[in-house]
């Protein structure tokens, strides 16, 4: 029935969903959907430190500054000043929006030592405030933080749940976007219940610790009347305030280049068939300790900066200075990158942040800088702040976003098992191109060898290359291959040498052999001269012969002749002379 | 002890000429204003004998005062003089917490 489907989905966008309050926040509004539900009430709940007051006010002060929704803040645990200076420090300027009449904050201080109950009362005075706050700036959005200092200063808590059940439904009918927050309870979204008061949209902050590693994370518990991420995500407390980075793997459909960027070693660009790494392709190194691993990588990075296209290298294991020298001394000045702000490098050590904050600074630092070429130097050390599956599982994320904003990227990745073609993480599979760089021992001597395990997409080299790291960079050379396998180092060189040395043997032999034939053809043609000489000798003799010759007869014709004269004559005139 | 002697001399006279001075906040003329009202009279006439200030605010008509004295619950009634300052909230039918509230009767 295909024909269902198209009215279908007609009918859902006729339909419009609940009206949305942006709260401006990094990625909230994604997840949501567009923000908070406009002209309800929701609430955002978590433990102590876990970022509620500080969600609350940038609500406001985005609401304020990008919406130009005044908003009210009844703070019931922090003074207005505390609260100024508190969110000052993350550049927000609350004074100069109260000035603006943009923002309204008041403290409602509630004090058990300085108050009485003597007889029955009810709370019309917050109201009244609140109404106050509200009308005279016109506000649009509320902030009530939090609302359970209430159940500190006052006994009757039946009343007080009332009020509240009135409080919320007044807010409902003044048509404002409220938000209240409450603190996490024993096995409860809220020490006092106030989820029950709330049914629109509750937010859930959290700020877990594993491993002496804390993450923060978010969820929405509940939207009601709206399609919402379900997903726990991280997010990111920093001095530009509160940034949700909904990550998820967001499926493989990005567009793919043809384009190609060299690797930074020319021998390595023929061994991918000549051009070097897809743009946007995912390459790995991998291979033990002291393989090479971060020279291929300050290469790669180098030659992307040449290019003058941006290069963002996360440092894991080195500080940033460390980087610098030690690529220095193989002659890759990527300070000169740094000052020419085409390079920045991130060095954090993995156990900083949870992996999923490691996850929303890279998003973090990408979205800022705009890179075109990543690197992550090594993956491995990840894991010392997850198992395995959870850095296998962020790294995928990781990839997915990197393809999907054609940043090609290059990771480099610890092996203990040499020449154990897997990678720890079980990454393999996400990598389009796999280098491995191996230690090959042979007499005494370690030597790289380095490797094509795969490369998706193009023709590339099957063959063992020596990776050699020289003062001015790195180099590949086809290794020598003798009569017991494969030779690397010293080894090959001997081979070499040898090869060489046999080679010029040869080549004496072929010239001792040409200087013989040389001096025989010498010889020959001095012969040949002789011969053809006396040749000519022989000629002139025979010519010479052949005209005396010829003279004779001559002579003799002529001597013949006058003889017959003479003999005729003597016939006639009977021997007399003419 | 002859300084202590004459503070205390000098508090006996000026507790009897001090005058108190009372705030009373109440929202509108619900039936629990007018009852706040009546006992914040009586108690001032029976126990301050003249020597009292009483003022009466409607918060509907004042909420910038209300704002000020941090008034969440009403009715409120707040001895704003002698210090230290004191809150009651509720109708002040329990008269016996605000009498020794204000100090006119030892617990």
């Amino acid at each position: 029935m295909p024909a269902t489907l198209p009215r279908k989905t007609a009918r859902a966008r006729k339909l419009p969903g609940i009206e949305k309050a942006p709260s401006g926040i990094d990625g909230f509004d994604q997840i949501t959907g567009g923000g908070l539900p406009r002209g309800r009430t929701s609430l955002v709940c978590g433990s102590a430190g876990s970022g509620k007051t500080l969600f609350a006010m940038e609500f406001l002060i985005n609401g304020a500054v990008e919406c130009k929704e005044p908003g009210v803040f009844l703070a019931f645990e922090e003074t207005a000043d505390e609260l100024a200076e508190n969110v000052a420090s993350l550049g927000f300027d609350v004074e100069s929006l109260v000035a603006k009449n943009m923002l309204s904050v008041d403290f409602v201080k509630i004090d058990r030592s300085e108050i009485e109950e003597a007889g029955d009362y009810d709370l019309e005075g917050l109201f009244v405030r609140l109404n106050h706050a509200i009308d005279s700036i016109k506000a649009k959005r509320v902030v009530l933080d939090t609302l359970e200092a209430l159940f500190a200063g006052f006994t009757n808590e039946a009343l007080l749940r009332s009020e509240l059940r009135r409080l919320f439904h007044w807010l409902k009918g003044k048509g404002v976007t409220a938000l209240i927050t409450g603190e996490r309870g024993d096995g409860e979204l809220t020490r006092y219940g106030l989820e029950e008061y709330v049914s629109d949209c509750v937010i859930s902050l959290d700020n877990r610790v594993v491993d002496q590693v804390s993450t923060r994370r978010m969820r929405i518990v509940k939207y009601r009347g709206s399609a919402h991420g379900s997903n726990e995500y991280p997010f990111l407390i920093d001095e530009t305030g509160f940034s949700v980075l909904p990550v998820t793997s967001l499926g493989l459909d990005y567009s793919v280049s043809t384009e190609r960027v060299p690797t930074g070693v020319a021998a390595l660009d023929d061994m991918l068939d000549g051009g070097g790494y897809f743009r946007g392709s995912s390459i790995l190194v991998s291979g033990t300790a002291g393989t090479g691993k971060s020279s291929l990588a300050a290469l790669f990075a180098d030659a992307s900066c040449r290019r003058t296209e941006k290069t963002l290298y996360f440092a894991l294991e080195e500080s940033s200075g460390q980087v610098c020298r030690n690529m220095k001394s193989i002659g890759i000045d990527l300070q000169s990158w740094q000052d020419r702000k085409l390079l920045q490098i991130h060095a954090a050590r993995p156990t900083v942040f949870g992996l999923e904050m490691h996850l929303v600074t890279m998003h973090k630092a990408v979205e800022e800088f705009q890179p075109r070429s990543l690197v992550l130097d090594p993956i491995s050390s990840l894991t010392t702040t997850g198992n395995p599956s959870e850095v296998k599982s962020m790294l995928v994320r990781l990839f997915d976003y990197l393809k999907m904003k054609q940043i090609t990227c290059l990771v480099t990745s610890l092996t203990s098992k040499p020449g154990f073609e897997e990678t720890d993480l079980g990454i393999s599979s996400l990598i389009d191109t796999w280098f491995q760089v191996r230690d090959i021992e042979i007499s005494g001597e370690r030597t790289r060898g380095l490797y094509l395990v795969k490369s998706r997409g193009m023709g590339h080299s099957n063959q063992v290359r020596e990776f050699l790291i020289t003062s001015h960079g790195v180099d590949l050379v086809p290794v020598a291959v003798g009569p017991h396998g494969v030779l690397t180092g010293s080894a090959r060189e001997h081979q070499e040498s040898e090869q060489r040395a046999q080679a010029l043997h040869r080549q004496q032999e072929i010239e001792r052999k040409q200087r013989g034939l040389l001096r025989k053809s010498k010889a020959l043609d001095a012969q040949i001269e002789a011969m053809r000489a006396e040749l000519a000798a022989e000629e002139e003799e025979a010519r010479a012969s052949a005209d005396e010759s010829t003279a004779r007869e001559d002579r003799l014709t002529a001597a013949r002749a006058l003889l017959s004269e003479n003999r005729s004559a003597a016939r006639s005139k009977n021997g007399r002379r003419a | 002890m002859k300084p202590r002697s004459s503070t205390k001399a000098f508090e006996r006279v000026t507790e009897k000429r001090a005058k108190t001075v009372l705030r009373l906040y109440i929202a509108g003329s619900s039936a629990r204003s007018t009852t706040a009202i009546e006992n914040a009279k009586q108690i001032c006439e029976q126990y301050l004998d003249g020597r009292y200030e009483l003022q009466i605010i409607d918060i509907f008509q004042q909420p910038k005062l209300a704002k000020d004295d941090q008034i969440l619950a009403v009715p409120t009634l707040i001895r704003k003089l002698p210090a230290p300052l004191r809150r009651f909230i509720g109708d002040l039918s329990n008269r016996n917490v605000v009498l020794v509230g204000l100090d006119l009767k030892k617990k």
